[in-house]
């Protein structure tokens, strides 16, 4: 509500901006008075520092929510950037259309799932969001709208389609829509025993299902490393008519007590027995908890504690991806500091042609881990050493840590990104990657 | 299906409500100030509801403009089930000390022009023996306070106003709701610091408007807190109050 200031999901690192302000006409970009900075927030909910401005100022998007087109017979759909996912789907889910892609939350903007060109369970097919982005509009600071579509102003367009909010303020965003029959989920749900055997399944699921994911134990060790359960789905056919699914009812997490609840006891019980617990092979679920498990619990960031916690997302190019991920896993049981929710899953092909983009062949793997201090920024460093070796690469959306040289190395385009940022913009997130660099050209111009 | 009139269409709480009323169905006619901004709203509307979505910009102030523009409201929707009477102006308490015409025009803003489409708008339910007419009035308006007695006195002329209207058309089959928000986060109050449990977003407020509708309610306090707040308020003696820095 209005009573914070805006902070990022994972609750690390604090920030506070010098000033919040209000869009509420996407024909006019507001700016903060020189010399602040300004960066666009939308709802919040990436996990490090890409949305905030420690310092700066933000421009909140929220109160950008107004629905602009939206043709019922092809499926195209223009809203401003403000609007939610969770609220497109209400509007189009029951005259039979559905999100081109989504992420494992529906509460994040239009414009926020642009600016992190956002994935989901369908990557092997649909490719990122960027991909279904039909056009937006895009204000700088000088007074220009740049409307940027595929073809038009292209530079552009791949510039802001993963350009963290960098470029300039998203004021609309027009998407394409895909078909659904019915907005249920066929689901099917497997155990595999071990990270190998994830593999070796793999191709067959993709093949079978637009939607995969899988849930890793990983406090799990030996030979039982990387086990997991795959979940997989696609949208019911017609045939299978069922009522409506029902707007779950979500329980909130009341307040952020002083230490995590999430700790190793908690989580080596908790793995274990989701690992364990039975559940049915196939059968049929509304597409909220298979494709948003935990938007049933509003506000879970807080079990992590005060002081917040980490993801860790990144993804390993195919050659290395069995090797590198056998040895993060190593890494991360060796370490004690086990992950509640990991998450396994082979990205595809397409790419969406962002120059920030993450989503790139290979696999990619999601921890979290609560922030206990120096403690855990080494082990994720030690896990940023694999990434490095393997030619992976790290996600801004979800990261407050990776150093400027990752940074670089795991996006190489990023010098020809930087030309596209709106000299008004920036944020604690582009700062900190930068931080060694700028440093280094103030050096040599001293000297 | 319902056809709804919402005047001052473009306030964050109209338009809050209409989307809730929209997801049902509704049909609207909007009426605002500022057209660039009533298209926008009648766009998404159009979307949300999947309806054909009507608006026109006027100055409400114009008070000989109203009976034109509920003939045309009326024609346009094929007869009114709902009119939510929302627009108003927040003014500076100050300068309207200094100045009797910041003052009155204040006051015809928020009070008269109201009142007139109020009474318009009764006469035209009386008639047909139904229609359910909502204004929003302010807990601004249960008592004076040094902070903004020409904005609570204009709520005030509205509450009584809505009350006299209820006890006339009760027994006629017409539901007259008089809404009482507290704070709220709306561009209205944009100069405020919203800190605090007593700050609402409009979508709340929007949502005990359309549960006022739906459950029958003459008068809502929204949140339902300040129904609480407002009676301390009202209680405390004149003596007392008037020492007070509020």
């Amino acid at each position: 509500m209005s009573a914070t200031a805006p902070g990022s999901w994972g609750r690390y690192p604090p920030s506070k901006p010098r000033q919040v302000l209000h869009c509420r006409d996407p024909r006019t970009l507001i700016l903060p008075a020189e010399p602040l900075s300004c960066l666009p927030f939308g709802n919040g909910r990436s996990y490090g520092d890409v949305c905030l401005n420690d310092g700066g100022a933000l421009l909140c998007t929220r109160k950008l929510d107004r629905f602009i087109a939206f043709d019922p017979v092809m499926g195209s759909l223009r809203a401003e950037a403000g609007v939610l996912l969770s609220e497109i789907l209400a509007l189009v889910v029951p005259q039979g259309w559905f999100l081109p892609v989504t992420p494992g939350t529906r509460f994040v903007t239009l414009g926020g799932a642009v600016a992190n060109d956002v994935h989901g369970k369908n990557h092997h097919v649909a490719g990122s969001f960027g991909g279904h982005v039909r056009a937006f509009e895009l204000l700088r600071s000088d007074g220009e709208h740049r409307l940027c579509t595929p073809t038009h102003h292209a530079d552009w367009f791949r510039a802001t389609v993963g350009g963290l909010g960098l470029t300039g303020l998203i004021a609309w965003v027009e998407i394409q829509l895909q078909r659904i029959a019915n907005p249920w989920i066929v689901a099917e749900n497997r155990r595999f025993a071990n990270l190998d055997e994830f593999l070796a399944l793999n191709d067959d699921y993709e093949a079978r299902y637009p939607y995969i994911v899988s849930w890793i134990d990983c406090a799990a060790q030996g030979r039982a490393l990387g086990r997991g359960i795959y979940m997989a789905g696609m949208h019911a056919p017609p045939g299978l008519m069922k009522s409506p699914p029902a707007e779950p009812r979500a329980l909130t997490v009341p307040f952020a007590p002083p230490v995590s609840l999430i700790n190793n006891l908690s989580v080596r019980g908790f793995n274990r027995l989701y690992y364990r617990l039975p559940r049915p092979a196939r059968g049929l679920t509304p597409y909220q908890p298979f494709f948003h498990p935990l938007d049933k619990l509003l506000e879970w960031n807080r079990l992590y504690g005060r002081r917040g916690f980490f993801q860790y997302q990144c993804v390993i190019p195919p050659a290395d991806a069995r090797e590198a991920l056998r040895e993060i896993l190593a890494r991360v049981a060796a370490s004690g500091q086990g992950s509640m929710l990991a998450v396994l899953k082979r990205f595809g092909d397409k790419t969406s042609g962002g120059l920030l983009s993450f989503p790139r062949p290979g696999v990619t793997l999601a921890l979290d881990f609560p922030n206990r201090g120096r403690e855990t920024l080494d082990l994720l460093e030690r896990l940023d050493e694999v990434t490095r070796q393997a030619d992976g690469a790290v996600y801004p959306a979800k990261d407050a840590r990776m150093s400027g040289d990752s940074f670089r190395q795991y996006y190489p385009r990023w010098e020809a990104f930087s030309r596209h940022i709106d000299p008004r913009f920036s944020s604690s997130f582009w700062r900190r990657v930068m931080a060694d660099r700028t440093s280094r050209e103030t050096t040599c111009a001293i000297s | 299906m319902r056809n709804i009139l919402i005047i001052g269409a473009t306030s964050a709480i109209a338009e809050a409500t209409a989307r809730r009323f929209a997801a049902a169905g509704a049909r609207f006619h909007l009426v605002g100030r500022n057209a660039e901004k009533l298209a926008a709203i009648a766009r998404d509307l159009e979307i949300r509801s999947g309806q054909p979505v009507a608006w026109e910009s006027l100055d409400l102030d114009r008070l000989d403009l109203h009976p034109a523009l509920l003939e045309r409201a009326e024609h346009a929707l094929g007869g009114i089930d709902v009119a939510l009477i929302a627009h108003g102006i927040l003014p500076d308490q100050a300068a309207c000390q200094q100045s009797v015409e910041k003052t009155l025009a204040a006051i015809h803003t928020n009070a008269l022009s109201v009142i007139s489409l109020a009474t318009l708008l009764a006469n035209d339910f009386e008639m047909r023996g139904r229609g359910t007419l909502i204004a929003i009035g302010s807990v601004a308006g249960d008592r004076g306070r040094q902070s903004n007695y020409v904005y609570g006195a204009a709520k005030g002329m509205v509450n009584l106003f809505l009350q006299g209207l209820r006890n006339r058309l009760s027994k006629k089959g017409v539901q007259v709701i008089t809404i009482k928000p507290g704070f709220v986060d709306t561009p209205m109050t944009a100069a405020f610091e919203k800190k605090g449990p007593l700050w609402a977003q409009p979508d709340q407020i929007a949502k005990g408007i359309v549960a006022a509708v739906e459950r029958g309610r003459d008068e809502a306090y929204l949140p339902g807190l300040w129904r609480w707040i407002m009676l301390v308020i009202r209680h405390i003696p004149e003596g007392i109050f008037k020492r007070l820095r509020l």
